[in-house]
């Protein structure tokens, strides 16, 4: 229900003011010419479209059945590192989104511009998708499981940081008051007064951002990031498509194994 | 320390130092153990990466080397041109993946919620939704490459399923979470399924729908500019080649394009959601 | 515009130069002032000397800056003008490390608890000692064996057991909860505690146990102790002195007993709500 359920002048009641109304039609109006447009001037070309439902089926035909033998040989290892790549990653951006978030938060730092650059620093972070800065750091650190961890780990400070900042702002401000006038250095007032009301919020978004940023390990090897997909690359640009399911197939089981263990974690100690 | 002497009677006087402290503060070695295993295994992960300092230190090296190239960022015409329409390319990707991502979402989350359809359908349509969402859409998106060719329309579908997996979720959570009271006693008055979940249903979820769907925008805004790295059209494409040329000042170019979109994506969805709510 | 019955007591302050004795747990407030919107003060020209031990309440309406003048000792609230002087230094000019080691001789009980509810009850007592022990110490929880042995003493005091010591602060009720917060004030060792409206958020007859606490331990351990309170008959029968405000002034100022109907009024205004 909007919260600006009015009484016209008649004392009829209408669900949204005249402001309210206009403001929607204007919503929806907006987002018709966005898709009309977007319909009309998509590039597509029709030939592909014609054998498509041919090449789909050609596909899955080629990858099945599996290439069950290519597991111990290369896409083991290459799974490791691609959990090792994801956990390390997360755990670098937690540590360094840390600092942003006390800036970000308005409760905490009470700077106006300082909140604006924390969270600059988040927006970026957030926009530049992790393949994108997997490319950037494979120009600069080599290609290789190094520019992986950094890739994901650029990308989930925005995440992290942002919803990191938000329960910090949630924090109540009377525990602070009281260490404050005991007389507690602010080093303290940050570990005994922020930390245990934010710690539970802290370690979800961690759990939550290591769950996607596994799915976002297995992809980076594609643009050269160590990992599942160089596996995958490889048996891409070879045509070898029962290999190409295989790994797949492992993919699809390790997002499986992730949630599942998310969850067990979730109920037993969140 | 006080100088003013206990008062009162010391029920926990009999012990001494020690033992006072570990009644005070009670050994957790459960937790003590998850942070030095947590330690121990961040050491033993970034051996195995191989992440040393030198390779650090000469990462940074190489580091300035390359923002010194990306500096400043390249402003040619020409090439403002192609930022152009790659971006718009982008949008309309974007835009169109969460239409009819949504659109697709309401039958499939519909057909998930457990209170409303039997349990055979719900559960297919749950695992249905496991599947979309379980692979990233980098993935699909190489999959439809192959099968309806390079362009707009791959990076299309491939947003497309990953729009389904989320807003389908969600919404056939929204749908078990509300009341079945309402629906009932709009199904008492002899409506059709359709007017029921119309009337019934539909009014109570639209609040959170809005707010899912406009977070699905945003995200597919910023996915719309990867999956032409793979060849499913947008700025994506424009920005894997300029990669490849080592024009890092057009990179650049790009990437703060990216970000201003991004912003400006993320303040319009905040007021739409105000709008809605 | 009724004259105040006692002139509020201001110890030997012979010109604006001259600095009072500094007896411990003396209290000198002079002409503070505090305005939040230019043009609106909440508080005019407050001067108060609090000596000695007991218990001093402090009445008055709601928004007339009793609140305000309690967070002005500590420095909650920063006073816009006046002095503060408090152990023989002017409070309201001190910062960083010098405020931070005039707080801790000053304890305070707030009427929201303000425990840290995800820490246990000892952690929150413990938590009186921030100001004393060094940072690295407090982070490891390695405090001295005598704060702990305070910590149980204190809980004892305070009528909780040690058997409370490990559970956590938001296990508690609220009446157990402020019992808390008075131990966690006292274990700083102080020379004055502040209550900002402590019994607010209680029931009647856990607000008569909370003050009976606080009356004795002022008198057990000779800490002087400033209440907030709104409740009256608390105030009467718990307080050596009364300081009644109204629109940010001090109206009346003396033993309970002089407290009549006709200062209740000036303070409160209206009859209605008089027994």
């Amino acid at each position: 229900m909007s919260a600006g359920a009015a009484f016209g002048p008649a004392r009829r009641w209408v669900r949204f003011t005249p402001t309210e109304r206009l403001a929607r039609s204007l919503a929806y109006v907006l987002t018709a010419v966005a898709v009309v447009w977007s319909l009309r001037t998509v590039e597509v070309i029709p030939e592909f479209l014609h054998d498509a439902p041919e090449q789909t089926a050609d596909l899955f035909v080629r990858m099945w059945p599996f290439d069950w033998a290519f597991y111990p040989k290369a896409v083991h290892a290459a799974l490791v590192e691609t959990l090792h790549t994801a956990t390390l990653g997360t755990l670098l951006a937690l540590l360094l989104a840390i600092p942003f978030s006390f800036l970000a938060a308005r409760n905490f730092t009470r700077s106006g511009p300082l909140n604006w650059f924390a969270q600059l620093v988040f927006v970026s972070s957030r926009s530049v998708n992790s393949l994108i800065w997997a490319l950037l750091f494979v120009a600069v650190f080599g290609p290789g499981p190094l520019a992986g961890t950094l890739a994901i780990a650029f990308r989930s400070i925005g995440f992290v940081g942002k919803l990191f900042g938000e329960a910090l702002e949630e924090a109540q401000a009377g525990p602070i008051e009281a260490l404050t006038a005991a007389g507690a250095p602010p080093s303290m007032i940050l570990v005994k007064g922020y930390w245990p009301q934010v710690e539970p919020a802290f370690w979800s978004v961690a759990l939550l951002r290591w769950d996607i940023n596994i799915r976002e390990s297995a992809v980076l090897g594609l643009v050269g990031a160590g990992g599942i997909g160089v596996a995958l690359d490889a048996a891409m640009n070879n045509l070898y498509w029962d290999q190409v399911g295989l790994i797949l197939a492992v993919i699809f089981a390790l997002v499986i194994a992730t949630e599942l263990v998310t969850s067990f974690i979730r109920s037993r100690i969140l | 320390m006080s100088g003013r002497g206990p008062v009162g009677t010391l029920t926990a006087g009999t012990l001494t130092g020690g033992a006072l402290r570990a009644a005070a503060f009670p050994a957790r070695w459960p937790v003590r153990l998850a942070w030095i295993g947590l330690l121990l295994y961040a050491l033993y992960a970034a051996s195995i990466l191989g992440v040393t300092w030198e390779r650090f230190v000469q990462g940074l090296d190489n580091g300035a080397r390359f923002l010194d190239r990306m500096f400043p960022p390249n402003l040619a015409p020409d090439k403002l041109e192609l930022l152009w329409t790659g971006m718009v390319e982008s949008i309309q990707i974007a835009v169109l993946a969460t239409v009819f991502g949504i659109l697709g979402s309401l039958p499939l989350g519909l057909m998930a919620a457990r209170n409303l359809t039997p349990p055979w359908l719900s559960w297919t349509a749950r695992g249905l939704i496991a599947v979309l969402r379980s692979f990233h859409s980098v993935i699909v998106a190489i999959l439809f490459v192959k099968a309806v060719g390079f362009g707009a329309l791959a990076g299309i579908l491939a947003l497309v399923v990953s729009t389904m997996g989320f807003v389908s979720k969600l919404f056939a959570d929204a749908i078990e979470e509300i009341s079945m009271k309402q629906a009932e006693a709009v199904r008492a008055t002899g409506a059709t399924f359709m007017s029921v979940i119309a009337m019934g249903v539909l009014p109570q979820v639209m609040a959170r729908f809005v707010g899912f769907s406009t977070y699905q925008l945003d995200s597919n805004l910023r996915n719309s500019t990867m999956v032409g790295l793979v060849g499913g059209g947008g700025i994506g494409a424009t920005l894997f080649t300029a990669y490849q040329r080592f024009d890092y000042d057009f990179v650049l170019t790009i990437l703060l394009a990216i970000i201003l979109l991004i912003m400006v994506a993320e303040v319009g969805a905040r007021r739409l959601r105000r709008i809605f709510q | 515009m009724m004259n105040s019955p006692a002139r509020p007591v201001v110890a030997d302050a012979g010109g604006v130069a001259s600095r009072p004795e500094p007896l411990l747990g003396a209290l000198l407030i002079r002409n503070l002032f505090k305005e939040y919107r230019a043009g609106q003060p909440v508080l005019r020209d407050i001067s108060l000397a609090v000596e000695g031990r007991g218990l001093t309440a402090i009445i008055g309406p709601s928004g007339t800056g009793k609140s305000t003048l309690i967070r002005c000792v500590n420095r909650l609230v920063d006073p816009t003008a006046g002095e503060i002087w408090f152990g023989g230094q002017d409070l309201a000019r001190l910062r960083g490390r010098a405020l931070r080691a005039a707080r801790r001789r000053i304890g305070m009980v707030f009427q929201e608890y303000n425990l840290v509810e995800r820490l246990s009850v000892i952690e929150n007592l413990l938590c009186g000692r921030l100001g004393y022990v060094p940072a690295w110490r407090a982070f490891l929880r390695r405090f001295p064996d005598a704060d702990i042995a305070k910590a149980f003493e204190l809980l004892d005091a305070v009528g909780l057991g040690a058997e409370f010591a490990t559970r956590r602060a938001d296990q508690l009720s609220g009446g157990q909860r402020q019992r808390v917060g008075i131990a966690r004030a006292v274990m700083q060792g102080p020379d004055l505690v502040l209550a900002d409206e402590p019994t607010s958020s209680l029931d009647p007859k856990t607000s008569v146990e909370i003050m009976e606490l606080l009356a004795e331990l002022s008198a057990a351990r000779g800490i002087p102790v400033i209440v907030n309170i709104h409740n009256v008959d608390l105030a009467r029968r718990f307080a050596q002195r009364v300081i009644g405000m109204t629109q940010g002034e001090v109206v009346f100022d003396g033993p309970p007993e002089a407290l009549e109907d006709r200062h209740l009024t000036l303070i409160y205004g209206g009859q209605g709500w008089l027994s």
